[in-house]
């Protein structure tokens, strides 16, 4: 089920903190999170997020047309590359 | 004969039935098209009048997308998935599943025939 409007989208907390930090001091510097639940907003727009991915973090460079999807989405999970014979 | 948003025209069937040959009409949007111009569903295709026909031809044009312009932009949201790299996006290319289903066994619909591998091991006992 979708999540009711009412509520506005889901963003983690301390993570929401952090992007407003970084669009008020001229962005830089990556954010790492572990939120790969959270959704990608406009004010993520032109940050890169570091996304937990269970390893390590993938940089995620947001861009517009990101936003409304997880962040999660962005930072694969598995490694899977194909079989040696379906080279 | 009818002929509608390009290329379609069945002939002998029902009008709801027959609407739903144009790509992007199937039978709840044929139904609700043809009770919002008052013709009867029933009436065959061939039996349409030629204002009858004008008037669909209005509303198809003007109200719904449908036919190559529908399948261009389903097209274009898949490419959009692809291009941000999304899991859903890397699926597409990868030519999966794309919604969660399992792939060590069936998937065939995304996978294609089944390609066998050489001296592929059988599970022992």
């Amino acid at each position: 089920m979708a999540r009711s409007i009412k509520k506005g989208p889901y963003v983690y907390h301390k993570l929401i903190k952090k992007v407003y930090a970084a669009k008020d001091s001229q962005k830089k510097s990556v954010i790492k999170t572990w939120s790969r639940s959270s959704m990608v907003i406009p004010d993520m727009v032109g940050l890169t997020i570091a996304v937990h991915n269970g390893r390590t973090f993938v940089p995620v460079y947001v861009t517009e047309t990101m936003v409304g999807h997880k962040l999660g989405e962005f930072s694969p999970t598995r490694t899977y590359k194909g079989h040696s014979g379906n080279r | 004969m009818a002929r509608l948003s390009g290329v379609d025209l069945p002939k002998n069937k029902r009008g709801v039935i027959g609407l739903t040959y144009i790509y992007g009409i199937g039978k709840s949007r044929a139904s609700k098209i043809l009770n919002d111009l008052n013709i009867d569903e029933n009436k065959k295709v061939k039996d349409w009048e030629d204002e009858e026909i004008k008037s669909l031809a209005v509303t198809l044009q003007n109200d719904y997308t449908l036919e190559g312009e529908l399948r261009s932009e389903v097209q274009m949201n898949i490419k959009r998935l692809m291009d941000i790299a999304s899991y859903r996006g890397l699926r597409h290319r990868k030519g999966l599943p794309v919604r969660g289903q399992k792939t060590q066994t069936n998937a065939r619909t995304r996978k294609g025939k089944k390609k066998t591998v050489a001296n592929k091991k059988k599970a022992t006992k």
